[in-house]
């Protein structure tokens, strides 16, 4: 710049050269923020497709209206399996009538109580093949041997919050997984932790998780 | 890995050789149970997958001397596997309690390091995709993966069963970690009809491996090159016992 302002040259001749090095750098900040914007929110959003569950449930209706325990649907079986979601014919027990006046009782009465029907729910956590986990070792007990979880604590460190309504689910078009399926390094969290790797159970051997 | 981690409890396989009549229920069993394919060409050594085999072993002697047994060689789970150091990319390692040697396939890149390694020829290559007869799908076991084309896989003593386990243990308020004899075997153990498969933790004295392993008859496959195997054979037959390991002539046979 000194250079400049020593030579010879008109001033006007020095600022319309300035400007034009400013052009040939503009198309260098907007090719980032265009690479930006694909990169973090385009691509991201393109990655996934969204759906909604085909019935909308909610979990406050069952637990705080109904006075449902937890238990009552998501129970360990006595061979130590998960009964995970219940199937039509369990809900039925007590949806054998139409119970309110949603749009969401009435689907689920008319498209699946009735005709028998499995409703194809769609799992925000479910895991590839290649992953073991059981929800039996993972349960309030075992982790408040040394923590103080409350039981919503420790299901929302995996679980999606469910409370009011079902959220939206997001699918990855590529692999067909969910968005919200634990990544590794979410249940290494706990697996990877220090203080676990003296406890068996929670220890990060690659056959305690993987199969 | 070459310090050698110790575990509290150590899985193992006791095969009562002469119990054995060589009639392959353990490989049956092991196939299904652990989703491997029907081969178009199950003969075929080279692209067969065993996880399970059995060798026929013979003393080589004319008719009235001539005798044979039937060896069962599953994945010996070695207490100091070749298989894991030689791993570039840590898809088999050995770091769970039981010792069970892991194979994890996402992992694998196929490059058959281990295999190379492996002095028991425990592990197998998928030369293709996995095509099951249509209808067959439905018996595939729900908490084994399917392996693809290009990965490596072996013998994993059942894993799973040892999971579904600890889950009743879990649902029961027993303590997963002390399982009792028989709460855990596996599917070949559980085939085997004549019994000669016996299963268990060899070092909880509860476990009836835990004296097995003590017989006098009791042999491991190539003891001598230090992969301390978890797996032991049985028998009472000298010329058997001497084919389980390169004894020099001179030698004479252990047990």
């Amino acid at each position: 710049m000194e250079d400049r302002q020593e030579s010879t040259a008109p001033q006007k001749e020095v600022c319309s050269r300035f400007k034009c090095r400013l052009c040939g750098v503009a198309p260098f900040f907007v090719g980032i923020v265009v690479a930006l914007v694909f990169g973090w929110w385009l691509f991201p959003t393109l990655m996934f497709n969204s759906q909604e569950q085909p019935v909308q449930f909610t979990h406050d209706t069952h637990v705080n209206v109904a006075g449902l325990d937890c238990n009552y649907c998501h129970k360990i079986r006595p061979d130590g399996t998960f009964s995970a979601i219940p199937t039509t014919k369990e809900c039925a027990v007590c949806h054998q009538v139409l119970l309110g006046e949603s749009r969401a009782e009435r689907v689920f009465w008319d498209e699946y109580v009735r005709p028998g029907k499995e409703v194809a729910w769609l799992i925000y956590q479910k895991q590839p093949d290649n992953v073991f986990f059981s929800h039996a070792p993972h349960s309030l007990e075992n982790c408040n041997n040394c923590h103080e979880f409350s039981k919503t604590e420790l299901c929302l460190f995996c679980h999606v919050n469910v409370k009011d309504k079902a959220p939206t689910y997001h699918e990855n078009r590529l692999s067909g997984y969910s968005k919200d399926t634990m990544k590794m390094w979410q249940c290494e969290r706990c697996h990877a932790n220090p203080n676990h790797l003296a406890g068996t159970a929670a220890n990060n051997a690659c056959f305690v998780c993987h199969k | 890995m070459s310090a050698t981690q110790e575990f509290r409890i150590k899985w193992g396989m006791v095969i009562d050789l002469d119990k054995c009549t060589g009639c392959g229920s353990c490989m049956v069993a092991c196939q299904a149970e652990n989703n491997v394919a029907p081969a178009e060409d199950g003969l075929n050594r080279r692209r067969a997958l065993n996880w399970l085999l059995v060798y026929r072993l013979s003393n080589g002697k004319p008719f009235p001397d001539h005798d044979i047994a039937y060896l069962p060689r599953p994945c010996m789970q070695c207490g100091k596997p070749s298989c894991v150091s030689v791993c570039p990319v840590v898809a088999t390692t050995k770091d769970e309690e039981g010792g069970i040697v892991s194979q994890v396939t996402p992992r694998c890149i196929g490059c058959r390091y281990c295999m190379a390694s492996c002095p028991y020829h425990a592990r197998y290559f998928n030369w293709h995709d996995p095509v099951w007869p249509a209808g067959m799908e439905k018996t595939l076991t729900p908490d084994v993966s399917v392996r693809p084309r290009g990965v490596v896989e072996k013998c994993t003593f059942c894993h799973h069963r040892l999971m579904a386990a600890k889950d009743r243990a879990y649902a029961e308020g027993r303590d997963p970690e002390k399982l009792p004899d028989g709460a855990y075997v596996t599917s070949c153990t559980e085939a085997c009809p004549n019994g000669a498969i016996s299963f268990g933790d060899v070092n909880n004295p509860e476990h009836k491996v835990h004296e097995l392993i003590k017989s006098p008859y009791a042999f491991r496959l190539l003891e001598r090159l230090g992969t301390d195997p978890q797996v032991w054979y049985v028998s009472r037959r000298e010329w058997v016992r001497r084919l389980g390991d390169n004894y020099l002539n001179n030698e004479p046979t252990k047990g």
